[in-house]
C-alpha cells in the first residue's frame, strides 16, 4: 500500500480532512472485546483502524524460573511481538530491538496501576501479539492489555489507556494511522490512568515546538478519555453476556 | 521477556534523598537543575573516525564512531545509515552481566539514536554513494565504563561530541565508485540534539539523577531538544507516574537547560 510512488502530496486536504477522511481530533473506529481466549487467565482483542491486536494475561502465578521472584511484589513481565505477516513487508519472527523496547515501556505503562504488592513472589505475564499493524500499535496494545488484566481479575487502580497524537502537514492531530505515522512530522504516544490524570508513558519522536507539544498532549489526553469510556463498555459487555446466558439457563423451561 | 530488578538501596538512604529534595537540596549539594561536573574529551581513540569520553560526576562513557561502506535499507535507498549501539560493559556496574544486550541497553541505544535521527543531526542524504546500492554507514558505539547514574544524558552528550569529532577520508564519486583523496573531512552535521533527563523524586523533578537518586526516583523522563528549541524525542520510564503539569514543566526545564549543555559540547568538540 505504502511506497514512495504512491506517497500523497498532502496528508490533509483543503477541507481540513485527513488522508482517511477524519477530522484532526477524530479517533479511528475502535472495537474491543474481552475474554476472547480460552486458556489465558485474561484476554482482550482490540481493533483500532486496521490494527488487530490480541492481548493475554497469565497470573498472578508461581514465578518461573524461581530466581525472578521479587520478595515484595509480583514480577510483571511483558512481551510485545509483531506477527511476521502484520506489516507490508514480512518481518522476522525473532524479537527486534524495537519489540524489546516496546515490551519495556508497555510494562512500565501498566505497572503503576496494578496492586502488585498483593502478590509477592509471583509473576504476572503479559503477552501482546500484533496480528496486523496500522500505526499506534503500542497505544492500542496498552489499551488492550489493561482490559486483559481486568479480565484476569488482577486488582488495579483503574484501566490504563493509551492514545497517540502527532503532527501531520504542520497540523496537530490525534490517533495517527500508518501513513500519517510514517510520513508525518511527529508522533507522541501517551498512556495514562484517567481517574487520577496520571501519565504513565510518554514517548515522542519527530519535531514539535513546546507549544505544539502542549497541544498534542492535551489532544492525546482527550483521546485517552474517549477510549477509556469504550474500555469500560467493553468490560461491562462481557459480564452482561454472561448474565444473559445464566438467566437463560435459570428460566424454567415449558413443561417442567 | 524481561523484568527490572533495581539494585537495592537502604530505605533510610532513599528517605534522606527524598526529604532533602523536598527542601530543594541534594546529597551532593547540587540544586535540582544542576548537572554534576561534566568533562568531555574528544579524539581519545585514534583508530576510530571520531570518539569522545564523557565524565558526568562518576559516570564514565566512551563513544566511538566508525564510518564504513555498506548497503542502504530498501525503504531509504538514497540515505546513508546511522546505527547506534550501547554496551553496558560488565566492568561498569555490579548489576551489568555479560551476554546479549538486555532491554536497558537497547533502550539506552534507541533513545540516543532517536535524538540524533529525529533531529536529523547527520545529513544522511549526503552519505549516499549510489542510490539503492552503496552508502556510508555511521556506527555510533556507546560504551558504558562506570555507571553512577544518568547513562542517557552522558551517552547522548558523548555521541554528539563523537560525531562532531569524527573525520572521514576525503573522497569523490566516479562511476558510482568511491575514490579516496588526500585529506580528511567532517561528517555532514546539521543539528545538535541535547538530551536532558529528569527524575521524579518524591514530588519534585531533578535534572541529572545520580545512581543513588535513580534508586530513589519513581519515574524518569528524557526530553531531547534541537538547536531551534523544538522537541525531537521523549522517553518516559520507571514504575511511577507524572502529572500533566509535571510533564509540561519538564519540557520547560529541558528547553532551558539544553542551550547551556549544547554550548558545552560544541566547546569540547572544537
Amino acid at each position: 500500500m505504502l511506497n514512495k510512488k504512491t506517497k500523497p502530496e498532502r496528508l490533509i486536504d483543503d477541507r481540513g480532512l485527513r488522508i482517511d477522511g477524519r477530522r484532526p481530533d477524530e479517533l479511528r473506529p475502535i472495537r474491543m472485546e474481552v475474554g476472547v481466549l480460552d486458556k489465558a487467565d485474561g484476554s482482550a482483542y482490540i481493533e483500532q483502524g486496521k490494527n488487530k491486536i490480541l492481548a493475554a494475561v497469565y497470573g498472578p502465578r508461581e514465578a518461573h524460573p524461581r530466581h525472578v521472584a521479587l520478595p515484595d511484589r509480583a514480577n510483571i513481565r511483558c512481551r510485545y511481538h509483531m506477527a511476521p505477516f502484520s506489516t507490508e513487508e514480512r518481518r522476522s519472527p525473532a524479537p527486534s530491538r524495537r519489540d524489546m523496547e516496546l515490551s519495556k515501556v508497555i510494562r512500565e505503562a501498566v505497572e503503576p496501576a496494578i496492586f502488585s504488592k498483593y502478590f509477592p513472589r509471583t509473576t504476572i505475564d503479559i503477552f501482546i501479539e500484533i496480528l496486523q499493524a496500522d500505526g499506534g500499535t503500542r497505544s492500542a496494545g496498552i489499551t488492550g492489555v489493561s482490559l486483559a488484566l481486568a479480565d484476569a481479575g488482577v486488582p488495579m487502580r483503574d484501566l490504563v489507556v493509551a492514545c497517540a497524537a502527532g503532527k501531520v502537514d504542520g497540523q496537530v492531530v490525534v490517533d495517527l494511522c500508518d501513513e500519517e505515522d510514517k510520513l508525518g512530522e511527529a508522533d507522541l504516544p501517551v498512556a495514562m490512568i484517567p481517574s487520577s490524570n496520571a501519565i504513565t508513558l510518554v514517548q515522542m519522536d519527530g519535531d514539535l515546538s513546546p507549544d505544539e507539544f502542549e497541544k498534542a498532549l492535551s489532544m492525546a489526553v482527550d483521546g485517552c478519555k474517549k477510549i477509556h469510556e469504550m474500555q469500560n463498555e467493553a468490560l461491562k459487555r462481557k459480564y452482561l453476556l454472561i448474565k444473559e446466558a445464566v438467566e437463560e439457563k435459570m428460566e424454567p423451561k415449558e413443561g417442567e | 521477556m524481561s523484568s527490572t530488578k533495581q539494585p537495592a538501596i537502604a530505605k533510610i538512604e532513599a528517605k534522606t534523598i527524598i526529604d532533602l529534595i523536598a527542601s530543594n537540596r541534594r546529597m551532593d549539594e547540587r540544586t535540582p537543575t544542576d548537572y554534576r561536573e561534566l568533562k568531555i574529551e574528544v579524539g581519545v581513540i585514534e583508530k576510530a573516525n571520531g570518539s569522545a569520553k564523557v565524565h558526568l560526576g562518576k559516570t564514565k562513557i566512551l563513544v566511538g564512531v566508525k564510518v564504513e561502506l555498506g548497503d542502504p535499507f530498501p525503504d531509504t535507498p538514497e540515505d546513508g545509515i546511522l546505527t547506534v549501539n550501547a554496551e553496558l560493559v560488565p566492568l561498569a556496574s555490579p548489576s551489568f552481566e555479560p551476554g546479549p544486550p538486555d532491554e536497558n541497553s537497547i533502550e539506552l541505544a534507541r533513545v540516543v539514536d532517536r535524538g540524533i535521527r529525529e533531529s536529523k543531526a547527520i545529513d544522511l542524504k549526503k552519505l549516499c554513494i549510489e542510490p539503492g546500492k552503496k552508502v556510508f554507514v555511521v556506527f555510533v558505539d556507546v560504551y558504558v565504563l562506570d555507571h553512577d547514574g544518568n547513562l542517557i544524558d552522558a551517552s547522548a552528550l558523548g555521541a554528539l561530541a563523537a560525531i562532531l569529532n569524527a573525520k572521514m577520508r576525503d573522497y569523490e564519486i566516479k562511476d558510482n565508485e568511491v575514490i579516496y583523496k588526500e585529506g580528511l573531512i567532517p561528517l555532514p552535521i546539521q543539528n545538535y540534539p541535547i538530551a536532558t533527563t529528569m527524575g521524579k523524586i518524591g514530588s519534585s523533578l531533578v535534572i541529572d539523577p545520580s545512581l543513588k537518586e535513580e534508586q530513589a526516583m519513581t519515574a524518569r523522563l528524557t526530553v531531547t531538544i534541537e538547536k531551534n528549541g523544538h522537541i525531537c524525542a521523549m522517553q518516559m520510564a520507571g514504575l511511577g507516574e507524572l502529572s500533566i503539569d509535571e510533564l509540561k514543566k519538564a519540557v520547560e526545564m529541558a528547553v532551558t537547560k539544553s542551550s547551556e549543555m549544547r554550548a558545552r559540547v560544541m566547546e569540547a568538540a572544537k
